[in-house]
């Protein structure tokens, strides 16, 4: 399903909060169709990189292409109808808005949202459906993650970002938002997504960049950094 | 029994007013956590602006239904227009500056506004003409309503409604209230957060310019410097309601325009501002984000 043009092109990248250089000149792509991640410690950069590529932040200098259009200076919200979509980092779901609300919102760009979307995301997240005419903020957390990935796929993306899906989940709930994230990606959407927890992320996805520090160290097809011991030490816990 | 009725209608129709005034307050603060000091002093503009606006275009006087709508719509509409202006100058440079700069900056803008209302129109009072509504007066069991009352409950029952499935039952309103709790996660639904904003102050300063208008007819006489008091009344009216919360100022409004209407019935209208206070200290000790506040936390 990977076809060899390219959705999102990242060049020579920099971004910083004030004096603060955090990102120092990274280069990255998405194809067409892939699971790309990027792994990253603590503090390394990624969701900055996430909420540039968004346009929620803007880059001191580089250039981020999307779907063959310049996007490096186009606020945010006007990048949600290009096609690209973010859940971002702590989920930030709509608190007193209802689940049903929240999902709505996430058609905000499109005239009315489409019910056959919001059919299959009741579908894959099956748990949204019950609870949703609950209010946002009274989901659990793992729920509340979902509801942020419903959301993200409400308008209808070619390119889905995705911030730490798994953070603070229990085991059995990791794995319910993977398989709904391989659904969402054998429906043909293309997800760029930023994980801690590195080997599903790497089982996940077809490439991988890793990030230290604002910088690119590492990159390459998952199995060759599922198997690479300086990977396997720095993010995948295993001792030599 | 009578006097208590009657100071029932009175309560509701200051109520009103002081509702109106307190969407306005309460809408700001929800979106942009920023209390908009000027909105008063819009509110008397509106007054004077509409004095203004009824005797150059209706200089026949009599009262015709055209020329009210007229002076409704056309004064509602400037007054929108200055809200909007309010915003895109004295607000918007400073979204990301320390709150105290965004409250002295309304606190400044308040007394532009007043001292400007002071220049056209003269630091002296103005007298609305009594003809602007006719002088029907409706008396029901020994309860006096008269017409200028009825329109003031009726259009701004009206006016709430609308509001309330607005924002709630509405697409556009529904993003007003997530911009509201997250701007940030708003604009990844490509909602235009500055557009919305604008969206608020239109309706906020068009609500405030309905109510002076009613002031002015319902009292007739109206000084440049009003805005403070009903701006003040009103400001109590969305914090007992609890700011940020819409049906919250509907009710704060009501409940403070028929406590003043009691207590003036009863007691003194000279003790109304001191009791406004004592209730507004009363609801904050039990009820420290007023009486609709937010009880729903947001899980982090
Ligand atoms: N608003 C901000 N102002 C100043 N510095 C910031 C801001 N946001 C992030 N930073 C700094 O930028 C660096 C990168 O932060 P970022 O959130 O992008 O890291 P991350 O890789 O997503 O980390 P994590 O895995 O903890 O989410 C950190 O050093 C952080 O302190
Ligand atoms: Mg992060």
């Amino acid at each position: 399903m990977v076809d060899n043009e390219i959705l999102l092109e990242v060049k020579n990248l920099h971004v910083g909060y004030g004096a603060i250089k955090v990102i120092k000149g990274i280069d990255l792509y998405v194809k067409r169709g892939e699971v790309v991640t990027i792994l990253g410690a603590n503090g390394a950069g990624k969701t900055t990189t996430l909420r540039t590529i968004s346009g929620l932040l803007k880059s001191t200098s580089g250039s981020i292409i999307f779907d063959k259009e310049d996007i490096t200076t186009v606020y945010a919200y006007n990048i949600v109808s290009r096609g690209m979509s973010h859940s971002p980092e702590g989920r930030k779901v709509f608190g007193t808005l209802s689940t049903e609300e929240n999902l709505f919102m996430g058609a905000y760009t499109l005239k009315t949202y489409d019910k056959d979307t919001l059919d299959w995301i009741y579908n894959i997240l099956p748990r949204l459906k019950e609870r949703r005419k609950q209010l946002a903020g009274t989901l659990s957390g793992g729920e509340q993650q979902m509801l942020a990935i419903g959301r993200a796929i409400m308008s209808k993306p070619k390119l889905l970002i995705l911030d730490e899906p798994s953070l603070g989940l229990a085991p059995v709930l990791v794995r319910d938002i993977f398989k709904a994230i391989k659904e969402i990606s054998i429906n043909g959407v293309t997800v760029l997504i930023v994980e801690q927890n590195a080997k599903a992320a790497l089982q996940l996805a077809n490439r991988g960049y890793v990030l230290e520090l604002g910088k690119i160290t590492h990159e390459g097809i998952s199995e060759e950094l599922l198997n690479s011991t300086i990977i396997q030490e720095a993010y995948l816990g295993k001792k030599r | 029994m009578d006097i208590f009725l009657q100071q029932i209608v009175n309560g509701l129709t200051i109520g009103s007013l002081y509702a109106l005034v307190a969407l306005g307050y309460t809408m700001v603060y929800g979106v942009m956590k920023l209390i908009n000091f000027a909105h008063g002093d819009l509110v008397a503009l509106s007054a004077f602006a509409g004095l203004t606006i009824y005797t150059s275009i209706f200089s026949n006087g009599g009262t015709s239904i055209v020329a009210v709508i007229t002076v409704f719509l056309f004064t509602a509409m400037i007054i929108a227009v200055v809200g909007v202006l309010l915003e895109r100058f004295a607000y918007k440079p400073l979204r990301t500056a320390p709150r105290l700069s965004a409250v002295v900056s309304a606190l400044g803008a308040g007394l532009v506004i007043q001292n400007a209302i002071m220049l056209i129109w003269g630091p002296n009072m103005k007298i609305f003409p009594s003809d602007l509504f006719p002088s029907t007066v409706y008396d029901i069991n020994g309860v006096v309503i008269t017409f200028t009352q009825f329109m003031i409950l009726g259009l701004s029952s009206i006016l709430m409604i609308a509001l309330y499935l607005f924002i709630n039952k509405t697409k556009m309103g529904t993003a007003v209230r997530a911009v509201a709790i997250n701007q940030d996660a708003a604009q990844l639904m490509g909602i235009n957060v500055n557009k919305i904003i604008m969206i608020i102050f239109i309706i906020g300063s068009a609500l405030g310019a309905v109510a002076g208008l009613f002031i002015g007819i319902y009292y007739r006489g109206i000084t440049f410097d009003m805005g403070w008091m009903y701006g003040l009344n009103a400001f109590v009216a969305a914090i007992i309601g609890g700011i940020g919360n819409i049906p919250g100022a509907m009710f704060g409004g009501l409940v403070l325009g028929l406590f003043n209407a009691l207590i003036s019935g009863y007691i003194s209208s000279a003790w109304a501002e001191t009791f406004t206070f004592t209730l507004l200290i009363v609801v904050l000790i039990f009820r420290p984000t007023g009486i609709l506040g937010e009880t729903v936390a947001e899980k982090v």
